[in-house]
This record gives C-alpha cells, structure tokens and sequence, in this order.
C-alpha cells in the first residue's frame, strides 16, 4: 500500500535549520554581544557591575567577595607556576586553566564539604576549593605518579585524562549517594570537546533516567585543542540538556558570582530529589590546550584580546574596589600570598622524588598475582646485577 | 567465607544448573554484603537473558538489581562511581560481543584506578560475560575475548567451567578487592551437577586444578573446554593413553605451576580454548612451558582453538570450535612427533 504524504507534514518531517551557533567573533566587545540573545546568566559584568537576576539571587558581602577574589589570584598564580615550570624542563606537561578561573572557583566554592568533583586534568581552581594541596597535582605532570591522591580524603576524584570518562564516574557515585539515603551531590566537570563522547552522553542517559543528584558542568572554553565548539554542536551546549529531559542553563564562565549562584541552585536542586542539571560555562581558554600546544595555528589573536576584556579576575577587582570592599592593602596582601605560595609549589616540585623502579608492581593488584610477582623479582634480580658490577669494581 | 548456615539438610540437594548456581551464589554474597549490587539490562523482572539473576530484584528491590539503560560504557562507568562510594557493583554484560563499548572504561579506567591512586582506591568490580560458541547464535554472541582482558593488568580474569565453581568462584570474585572479569561458558549453563552450600570453596581463587589425572600428556584448558577436554581424556583412556585435565580456572593470574608440575610429569601439553590460538593463552602457556620444562618436554606443546578469523556463522561454527575430534588430532601428533 502507498499513501502520498502531504507535502506539510513532508516539510515538518524535515530536519530543522540548526539554530546559529554563537561564534567568538559574532559577540561585541562590551559584554557577551551575541551570546546575551541567549539567556546567559550574568551577575558581575566584564565592568565590573552588579546585575540582578530573578532567578539566581546571590548575597555576597565584601568578606566573601575578597575571599573569592583571593581563590581566583591564588588559583591564576598555581596556573602560571605550573606552565612556568613546565617551561624549565621540570613538568613534562602542564594543561593551563588560565581564563577559567572563575567557572572553577565558582563551582567549586558552591560545593559543601560532603559533595564530590570528579574533575579533567584541568581543574586545578577546582582542587583548590576542595582544599588538595596543589603540589598533589604536579605528580602526574612530572611524571613522578599518575595522581596519587585519595578522591575520598577531599572528594575529588582523580584527574582523568579519557575525556569524558568521569562523567559516567560522577553519575554513578551519584547513585550511590541516592542509595544511602544521603543529602550530598555529585559535580562532573568536563569541557566542550567532551560534550561529544559518547561517555558523557551515556552519563546524561543514566543521570536523566535515575533522577541522579548530579550537576554537569560544562566549562566551554570554546576550543577543544583545535577544534572550535560548533565542530562539536549545532545547536548551544546548554540546550542539548533537553533532549535527555533535564534543565540546562548558559551562565558567564567568566563571572564568579553568577557560576557560584547557578552552581549552588543546580546542587541544592540535586540534593533534593529533583535531579541532574547540566551548567554550560561560557568561557575561554586564554592560553594554550597544554603547553604542548601552539593555538596560533588555528585561531586570531583578535578573538583572544576579545576575551581579554572579560578576564575574570579584573572585573571582580572593579567591583571591589568601585565598592570600597578592598584597599590596596589586601591587593598588595593577596600578591604577597600568591608570591609565597608559588615559592612553596617551586620548592615542593622541585623535591618530589622519583618512584624506585620496583614500585610500578606494588600497586598493579591489590594482593598478590603470580605473574606481577616474578616479574618483579625477575627485575629486581636484573637491577642488582648492575650494583653488583659496580660494587666489584 | 564462612559455610552456610541456612541451607543445611541432611538430603542431598536436587543437582543445579550452572546458571542456577549462579543465581544462588549472587544470592548469598547480597545477603552476606548489603552493598553488593547487580547492574546490567534485563537482569531485574526478566532476571537476565540466561536467568542467572532471576527473582533477584524481587527479593532485594530495584536500588540492589538495577535494570540499566542500553549502555555498556554507562554500566561499567556508573559502576565505578559506585565503587568509590563503597558499593561492590557486579555488572551482567548481555553477551561476549556487546563488552567492547565498555572495553575503554574497562581498560582504562577499572584497571587503573588502584594504580593511580596508588593504592588509595580500590574498584571492586565484578564484571560478568557469558562468552564463547556453540550455541548456534547469530554474530557477536559466541565470541571469547578473554586474552584481550588478560593483557591488560589490573584485571583479574576467571572462567569457571561447572556449576560448582560457579556458585563459589562467584563470591569469590564479589569479595575481591580487584576488578574481575567473570567468564561464564554460556553453552554450559545447563549442565548440571550436585552443590554442596554447606561446605566452603575447595580452591583458591587464583588456582587452577587437577581435574582428572593422568600421566602421558597434560590438556590445559578452562571455561566450555573443560568438559570436551574431559570427553577427550576418557576417548584417549579407551586408545591406551591417559591424559591429565586442568581446569585453569584463572587467566590472570595463571597458576603456571600447577601446569609445569604436570607437564614435569607428563611430558606433553595441548592447551585448549574456543579464543583464537594466534595470540591467545595458548601462546602465553607454551611459552611459559617451555622456559620451564624444556629438558622434560616430549613434544612442543600443542594448541587447539579458534582461527584468526571473524567467529564464523553458526551453521559452521562446530568447526571452529575445538572439539572431541579436533582435540584428540592434537594429541595424536603430540605422541607422533
């Protein structure tokens, strides 16, 4: 049998046009220009002003807000000294959150003690409101370990390199905490390149179809190495969201208040029984994907110095001091901290020991394996041959 | 592990399938731990697509025997946040060939995760595959892709073979603080034999045994190719030979010693199993073999297996497969050479 389709319902069964994707480019200098078409959560602006939101309203005093602009100097000087010593030849890699700052401590600082991260391996603000020491997150950028840490001593899971693969951890610990009957919530991190593994979209499945109390959130920094968002989404990341059946929201990466705001208001809404929420920090990678990395092969400079103008630390600075809640005095204090606490990451870098060669056996299983075990005396047999040599001479 | 104390009875127990015995080893490691799930689709109202893990969601609710979306990745990814918020998942992975979307996690991410923390977190994850032939499937049912797991350290990677190991390997595995990937011969599901719930496991859980005894040539084998190696030994007996039969139980680790002591006595070995030889376990036995019984061997150690090629259709798979026949060739030039 055939039946002619109407030509309405031919053209209805069309794909739609992709909604126009916002472009770096296509935003004005003052502000978020294009991207403020879409509903992006602003509460400081790149001026420095306060907005108002009826939605994510946000009380912060001047003791709270230098503390927050504290996290993003300390964080932003963590960074550099990362990439600085990367450039001396003492980390093999460093991945820079410069330009992230906010997104990070925003998020992060919206966490309760009880709540969890599972972050990218560019989380290093993230760490940092978690409390992880940051000389714990060279290990792996030395080579000394691959991370080496406890995830349950500050719940903050592992740096994870796959991308995307955490989300799916962070849903499932999600899970978990629904089972225990606990009022804690999951944050999973990743970026925008990620938003196209399958991984993450498995993790929106599972997240939507058990109510998990899980944020995702989305740091779009606009690059993913090479490869600009639109390579990954036709339509705006928030909005993918919901087609799995939870709410997305586009909030300023660069403005800590709002990240924090939206942040708190997606977890509370976790904690409480209502389920996943995927947060879509609009932001921008300043520097390099990894100072492997040369991005002017593949974007301007124009677009960097757009961005520049909305660094998040600046426009937090204006506000303090067009509020009166900062001096020079606690600028001048908070650079001090910064100084000595990049001496202290230095120093500690510089004396993280290297792992004996006999120690990649200790912890492949968690008891005894007869394989990993004759292996390691077969090495070590071979290993003390040379001190034997050496010692008869 | 402690005996039962429920299930004593002074008649002897109907004999129970493997799948059944599955079934009631899942049973009482969830009644022993409250934070051992299961996870997998279709495992809670069907109770799984072989019933290993039916009317186990009856009994202990949806939030202990979760019904999964279709996602592999999702499972064994979801299973890994469970394990740090101390959950011991056991996760049902439908078929051998429906693994691979969750290889990456698996790979890389249970694997490594005790590593990584050096030491700080375990993954004590038990994943379950019903693998291998002959069972007349269509593609991506009959696959045995245990050397990939096995290359892979962190993972510990079992087969049980009878229904008796099935009920105590299980626990075992569950109490592991490793990952393991749990083989299951899906084409033994039904064989069945007598379980004893009272006593506790006879083995280690990284043994392999002596499962007939014999003094002319070894046949190593685990999982479906146990009960063939045996159906071989007794056709050999009948020839005047007598053949000794491991079960390996374990890939990795692999009780080598228990081999080598049987080879050191026997002289000869054909290793068995349905995976591709080219590569397989076969290969890591051999060479093992032969680095420590050189002077005793007889013949070089002999292999039988599936080809390198994709699994067949099913309607030629009984050629792949080792068999009876197939076995008993290999034994033959064993003894000619």
């Amino acid at each position: 049998m055939t039946t002619r389709t109407p030509a309405r319902s031919r053209r209805s069964a069309q794909a739609p046009e992709p909604e126009p994707v916002l472009v770096p480019e296509a935003a004005a200098a003052d502000g978020y220009g294009a991207a403020e078409e879409l509903p992006l959560i602003q509460l400081l602006t790149p001026e420095g002003e306060r907005r108002s939101h009826p939605d994510y309203p946000l009380d912060v005093d001047a003791e709270q807000a230098r503390a927050l602009y504290r996290d993003l100097v300390l964080v932003r000087r963590v960074d550099a000294e990362g990439t600085a010593l990367q450039r001396q030849g003492e980390l093999g890699l460093w991945a820079s959150l410069l330009g992230q700052e906010a997104a990070q401590v925003g998020s992060g600082r919206a966490m309760r003690p009880g709540d969890f991260a599972f972050p990218t391996y560019r989380e290093h603000g993230v760490a940092w409101t978690r409390g992880v020491p940051p000389i714990n997150l060279l290990g792996m950028f030395r080579g000394v370990n691959n991370g080496g840490w406890d995830p349950n001593e500050k719940n903050f899971m592992l740096y994870t390199i796959v991308i995307g693969s955490q989300t799916l951890h962070a849903v499932g610990y999600a899970m978990g905490i629904q089972r225990d009957g606990s009022d804690d919530a999951v944050i999973a991190y990743f970026g925008d390149g990620a938003s196209s593994q399958g991984d993450v979209n498995e993790s929106f499945v599972f997240a939507a179809s058990y109510n998990a109390p899980v944020v995702f959130f989305c740091q779009n920094n606009q690059w993913a190495i090479s490869e600009p968002t639109e390579r990954q989404s036709r339509v705006p990341l928030f909005r993918r969201a919901s087609g799995f059946g939870f709410p997305g929201v586009r909030v300023d990466g660069n403005d800590v208040f709002a990240c924090l705001a939206v942040t708190r208001a997606a977890l509370d809404r976790a904690r409480t029984g209502n389920g996943p929420t995927l947060i879509e920090a609009y932001t921008y990678r300043m520097g390099a994907h990894t100072t492997s990395d040369d991005p002017t092969r593949y974007r301007g400079n124009d677009e960097v110095e757009l961005w520049r103008a909305r660094d998040p630390l600046a426009r937090l600075r204006t506000y303090l001091v067009r509020e009166g809640q900062a001096d020079d005095e606690f600028f001048a204090e908070v650079e001090a901290e910064a100084d000595a606490l990049a001496a202290e990451i230095r120093a500690g870098c510089l004396s993280l020991p290297d792992p004996h060669p006999l120690s990649m056996f200790d912890y492949a299983y968690t008891g005894p394996h007869a394989q990993v075990e004759a292996e390691r005396e077969e090495l070590a047999a071979y290993l003390d041959s040379f001190t034997d040599e050496e010692a008869a001479r | 592990m402690s005996p039962a104390a429920t299930t004593a009875s002074d008649a002897p127990a109907a004999p129970v399938t493997l799948a059944k015995a599955l079934n009631k080893g899942l049973r009482r490691a969830m009644e022993q731990d409250p934070k051992v799930l299961l996870m997998g689709e279709d495992i809670g109202k069907l109770g799984g697509v072989f019933r290993v893990t039916d009317g186990l969601q009856k009994d202990f609710g949806d939030a202990r025997v979760i019904d999964t979306p279709l996602a592999e990745a999702g499972i064994i990814g979801t299973a890994i946040g469970l394990a740090l918020r101390g959950y011991r998942p056991v996760c049902e992975i439908q078929f051998d060939g429906f693994v691979f979307p969750a290889y990456d996690q698996i790979t890389t991410q249970v694997a490594k995760l005790y590593a990584r923390s050096l030491g700080k977190m375990r993954v004590p994850i038990v994943i379950r595959i019903p693998y291998g032939g002959g069972i007349g499937a269509v593609e991506h049912h009959s696959e045995s892709p245990e050397a990939l797991f096995a290359h892979t350290a962190g993972l510990r990677v079992v087969a049980c073979s009878n229904p008796v190991d099935g009920y105590w390997m299980i626990q075992q595995a569950i109490e592991s603080d490793d990952p393991v990937i749990f083989f299951e011969p899906k084409r033994r599901y039904w064989d069945k034999a007598q379980l004893d719930e009272s006593a506790g496991p006879a083995y280690g859980f990284d043994q392999a045994i002596v499962v007939r005894p014999g003094t002319d040539l070894t046949l190593a084998a685990h999982g479906p190719m146990v009960r063939t190696c045996l159906d071989v030994a007794r056709a050999a007996e009948e020839e005047g030979r007598s053949l000794e039969v491991i079960d390996l139980r374990t890939i990795s680790p692999l009780d080598v010693n228990t081999v080598v002591e049987s080879v050191n006595r026997t002289g000869r070995l054909v290793v068995v199993h349905e995976a591709p030889v080219f590569f397989g376990l076969g290969a890591e036995l051999a060479a093992q073999v032969t680095d420590r019984c050189f002077y005793r061997l007889e013949a070089p150690v002999g292999r039988v297996g599936g080809f390198h090629t994709p699994y067949p259709p099913s309607r030629i798979e009984e050629t792949y497969l080792p068999d009876l026949d197939r076995v008993l060739d290999a034994v033959d030039r064993a003894f000619d050479h």
